[in-house]
């Protein structure tokens, strides 16, 4: 390549999405006026197949050697661009776009002569840093076709079956001694009333006939390295024995536990229980109470926990026509603030609980109820008086909370929500629940790619709900495992080991652990960036004191030269 | 885009292919999914374009994302992926066989736009003389009789209205034709028949929404302001029919005080006695970029239970009244009157006092129930698969998202209203459940 690189520039009308308030013609003009460019066309789409053939005819005929595109955004079209550079042979990093419809036209609709001013300045940076491109390479990695899944739950389990018998091999990993989770616990499941047990068993016998299922119980995940395709995980024991194995993907399925209302509502665990004590009382045929009052929201939805649990209201129904179906005499209150019963099956199961003669009664922060020794005194909203019920039994229903750390004598005996988001490198929210990569698009990825969750430890859910999300799971994992190889990006961080001084504070800031430090020298350390863990998102480059780190596809000079070009309206020598 | 359209050849490899019935985002995610396993995948949308009702969102709640371009790469990545062959304006006609051998026959209706040579130009909607309302947009606006069904279209190709063209009518004008560079005007398309050897079925059709004309007490059709949720939606977006700006259908004078109306036809013993799941957070979603719009916008939301639990729903609801200053009237709406300057007069009983009470807004918005689609119950007899007594595709608590008939799965709001982030999971799944039927690691 000569010094002065041949930039050609496509400007794209977007039908009328950029046309209709940009002077296309004129910044198509003006192009033609910039240091290095030698072609420039105009197109009214340019990503339609004509555009992209045009192109590739212009790459090869006209000898570019860099392409700008000003068009919609490289969101969307940046990869369509860069194929098309890459089937005539340029290296698809010598592609630049300018972003002039979501950063101009769209944004400035009114202001006609503005945007074609902005739009000029806009191409104007795409060709200063056009200049300074550099090739970059992909890499292929190899895809393990195995997949670690954490937590040995109803959930856990559904993903690794529907994983296992599509042929991958699974490892199911569960802190308890017995697979099963939650639903060991509870009595019967809504809105079906069916036992909860038997739903469980039956698939605990499929996970443990399954030849591709290996199943550790009393363990945790206590190392992982590695990344999409290629992690390397260690699990360990009670006992400290550990097993390690490389799989492709992860399923963080750990569930979630029930928040105890200690010194709330008078709870003794006696006459004051919780919804999941009262279902052990139904299991063990020690359930005796035909006054009950269930009240909803204890310890969710105040300032401290301000989230609704989700499942409580269905859980109270569940369990209060239970109550009516061993006695149909009984009494039975719920004091709500807000019913949760969405959708079709759980508005019919709420009409269902009134239809048996379940008493709903709506109580609001400013009036909370009080439980004495004999009775409940609430504050009917809808009925603006106060009420006094007598009472057997009154059962609390409290949130699904994330689960917590607890340091056991045996190391790792209890592995917490936030511990295991740290090994992941995964993020969880303010409450401990796992952090999606997208809450709308992506409810079942991390940002890490190869990681993925479902169930409780999310967010609480449904039971047909986590389901869902464990085949969900299941299924974007295939799409990694399925594949031979998975393809990074060439947009990464590189190290000029020259400059480095081993500090570190890149392998401290990265999310994602691609740097490391390497011992080049006795007592002399470098950082080293994996590739294929590296996202490009500059974080390192930003915090590098000595300027080793760079951020490629987006270098300090190729930065500069566009904040240059911005400010200026001719380029400075560069 | 739909290069492979016309020339399809029966799929001839081991793994056989899945037919995903609708393109919303639903049928997307899962045709996504599907394909990224290496699975062939055959998309079938009914409409112009894939993208379904999310296009036709603003924004999206808790997060505020623009629904378009959030929507965008995911339909852009269908019309790339290798393994996903689009057959838009197209239905499907019978299914015969059993779980992974199935053969399905599809309909491709005339676009009577060659999709191979239309760039999407858009001259010859310049050209074209006939107007009609326009669908997408609730009929706010007009289109033309040749149109592109949204900006974002995928495939970006055009379409004639057949019910509208006037040369399709009366064999004058074709306009369109002579200004078409690309020479992709053929009124001579005819409508197009496919068989596709598929091993699943995955059914994503979506939802319709409730049709408030049957409820007379909100007005809707006699208020020009009484408007559906649906509508809002497109007077509040950008590429909508005011560019985004909150206008009066009655007078284009901005709206300042809003109503938002909670459960219309919903938890009503005479409509549809289910919850639609997302009124109560898409309302307060409303209710939000109206005061983002215009700091001085006033926003009621009459509601009787709020329903929001999903996933950073409730700190949302706290924001939208906090920072917001969106008001939160518990209330049964008795009534819609008009007052003599089209500003609608909300009748309600205050839930909180016990006590009726009135309030005249300058816009009241209608949440009007998600139901079942007509044609859900043509489909579900065509595929052999039950529907719930609502007329939603019917599954199963334990087995979410397989349908009655072996190898056929669900996902989305043709199986029962959910919101965006449940549909995906939905899809996901179901598409997890299909190609454990076709194999294919």
């Amino acid at each position: 390549m000569s010094d002065e690189p041949r930039i050609g520039v496509f400007v794209c009308h977007c039908g009328s999405n950029i046309a209709g308030h940009v002077d296309v013609e004129a910044v198509a003009e003006y192009a033609r006026g910039l240091p290095g460019v030698v072609y420039v066309r105009r197109n009214l789409y340019t990503c339609s197949d004509a555009g992209l053939t045009e192109i590739k005819r212009a790459i090869v005929e006209e000898k570019l050697e860099r392409v700008v595109v000003a068009a919609c955004t490289p969101r969307t079209h940046e990869p369509l661009f860069r194929d098309a550079c890459r089937e005539v042979e340029l290296n698809p990093y010598l592609f630049e776009f300018a972003n002039i419809r979501d950063q101009c036209s769209w944004v400035h609709m009114y202001e006609p002569e503005a945007a074609t001013q902005k739009a000029k300045d806009i191409v104007r940076m795409g060709v200063a840093k056009a200049h300074l491109l550099q090739p970059l390479e992909e890499q292929q990695v190899p895809v393990e076709p195995a997949a670690l899944v954490i937590g040995g739950g109803m959930i856990g389990m559904t993903a690794a079956l529907n994983l296992a018998n599509r042929g991958f091999e699974v490892k199911l990993v569960e802190r308890e001694s017995e697979l099963g989770g939650q639903l060991l616990y509870l009595d019967k499941l809504y809105p079906t009333q069916d036992d909860a047990l038997p739903l469980v068993q039956a698939r605990v016998a499929e996970v443990q006939s399954n030849p591709s299922i290996e199943v550790f119980t009393s363990s945790v995940l206590h190392e992982l390295k590695g990344f999409v395709g290629n992690y390397e995980a260690v699990v360990k024991d009670e006992e400290g024995r550990q097993s390690s194995f490389i799989i492709g993907a992860i399923i963080v399925a750990t569930g979630a536990r029930v928040f105890q209302p200690v010194g709330m509502y008078n709870y003794d665990g006696q006459r004051v229980i919780t919804q999941l004590e009262l279902e052990e009382r139904f299991k063990a045929g020690e359930f005796d109470a035909s006054r009950v009052v269930m009240i909803q929201c204890v310890g969710a939805r105040i300032p401290e926990r301000p989230y609704c649990s989700r499942i409580c209201c269905t859980t109270a129904i569940k369990n209060a026509l239970e109550i009516k179906s061993h006695r149909p005499d009984a009494e039975v209150y719920i004091l709500y603030r807000d019913t949760e019963t969405q959708g079709t099956r759980y508005e019919a199961y709420y009409t269902r609980a009134r239809e048996a003669g379940v008493q709903f009664i709506r109580y609001s922060l400013r009036h909370l109820p009080e439980v004495s020794g004999e009775r409940v005194v609430v504050y009917d909203e809808l009925l603006g008086a106060k009420l006094s019920i007598p009472y057997d039994l009154v059962v609390l229903s409290t949130p699904l909370v994330a689960h917590l750390g607890i340091k056991g004598k045996r190391s790792g005996s209890r592995q917490g929500a936030r511990e295991l988001s740290q090994m992941l490198k995964v993020p969880v929210d303010e409450h401990g629940f796992f952090l999606e990569a997208h809450v709308k698009l992506r409810p079942l990825d991390f940002a890490t790619d190869g990681i993925y969750v479902a169930g409780t430890a999310r967010w609480p859910s449904h039971l047909e709900e986590t389901i869902t999300q464990a085949y969900g799971a299941a299924a974007r994992a295939a799409t990694i495992l399925s594949k031979d190889e998975v393809t990074s990006s060439g947009v990464v961080a590189r190290v000029n080991e020259d400059l480095c001084r081993g500090c570190g504070r890149c392998v401290e800031i990265c999310e994602f652990g691609a740097p490391s430090l390497v011992e080049l020298l006795p007592r002399v350390e470098v950082a080293r960036v994996n590739p294929v863990m590296c996202k490009g998102c500059g974080a390192c480059a930003s915090v590098c004191p000595t300027g080793a780190m760079t951020a490629m596809h987006f270098t300090d000079e190729q930065v500069t030269a566009m904040v240059r070009a911005a400010l200026e309206e001719t380029l400075l020598p560069l | 885009m739909e290069k492979k359209q016309g020339t399809l050849s029966i799929d001839e490899t081991t793994t056989r292919a899945i037919l995903v019935i609708g393109g919303g985002i639903a049928g997307i995610q899962a045709a996504l999914d599907l394909a990224d396993m290496g699975i062939r995948v055959h998309l079938v949308e009914r409409l112009p374009s894939i993208g379904g009702r999310m296009a036709q969102l603003d924004k999206t709640f808790p997060t505020n994302d623009c629904s378009t371009c959030i929507l965008s790469p995911k339909m852009n990545d269908c019309a790339r992926h290798p393994n996903i062959t689009l057959h838009t304006y197209t239905e499907v006609t019978a299914l015969d066989g059993e779980a992974s051998d199935f053969t399905a026959t599809i309909l491709k209706r005339p676009r009577y736009v060659d999709e191979t040579k239309c760039t999407g130009c858009g001259e010859c909607v310049l050209k074209c003389p006939a107007k009609v309302p326009d669908a997408f947009d609730m009929g706010l606006r007009e289109r033309k009789a040749i149109y592109l069904y949204f900006p974002q279209a995928i495939p970006q190709v055009m379409t004639i209205d057949p019910d509208h063209c006037i040369y399709l009518d009366r064999g004058k004008c074709g306009a369109c034709a002579k200004v078409c560079e690309a020479d992709a005007i053929d009124f001579e398309q005819t409508e197009q028949e496919l068989t596709l050897d598929v091993g699943a079925v995955v059914v994503a059709t979506g939802y319709d929404f409730f049709d408030p004309r049957g409820l007379a007490q909100f007005s809707y059709e006699q208020c020009p302001n009484v408007i559906t949720a649906l509508e809002y939606e497109r007077l509040i977006s950008a590429s909508g029919p005011t560019g985004g700006h909150l206008l009066r259908p009655s007078d284009g004078q901005p709206a300042k005080r809003i109503g938002f109306i909670q459960c219309v036809g919903s938890r009503d013993v005479r409509y549809q006695q289910f919850c639609s799941s997302v009124c109560c957070m898409h309302s307060s979603k409303q209710a939000v970029l109206a005061a983002e719009h215009d700091p001085e916008a006033e926003s009621y939301v009459f509601y009787s239970d709020f329903r929001a639990s999903g996933k950073g729903f409730r700190e949302y609801v706290a924001r939208a009244e906090q920072e917001y200053g969106v008001n939160y009237v518990r209330s049964r709406v008795a009534r819609v009157a008009e007052d003599e300057a089209n500003n609608p007069i909300i009748h309600y009983e205050n839930m909180e006092t016990s006590r009726p009470a009135r309030m005249t807004m300058d816009l009241a918005v209608l949440a009007t129930s998600l139901i079942p689609r007509p044609g859900t119950a043509v489909l579900a007899q065509m595929l052999d698969i039950e529907v719930d007594t609502y007329g939603f595709v019917k599954t199963e608590p334990h087995a979410p998202v397989d349908t009655t008939r072996p190898g056929i799965f669900t996902a989305g709001c043709c199986r029962g209203p959910f919101d965006i982030p449940e549909s995906v999971v939905q899809a996901s799944a179901a598409a997890a459940r299909a190609a454990r039927v076709v194999g294919g690691v």
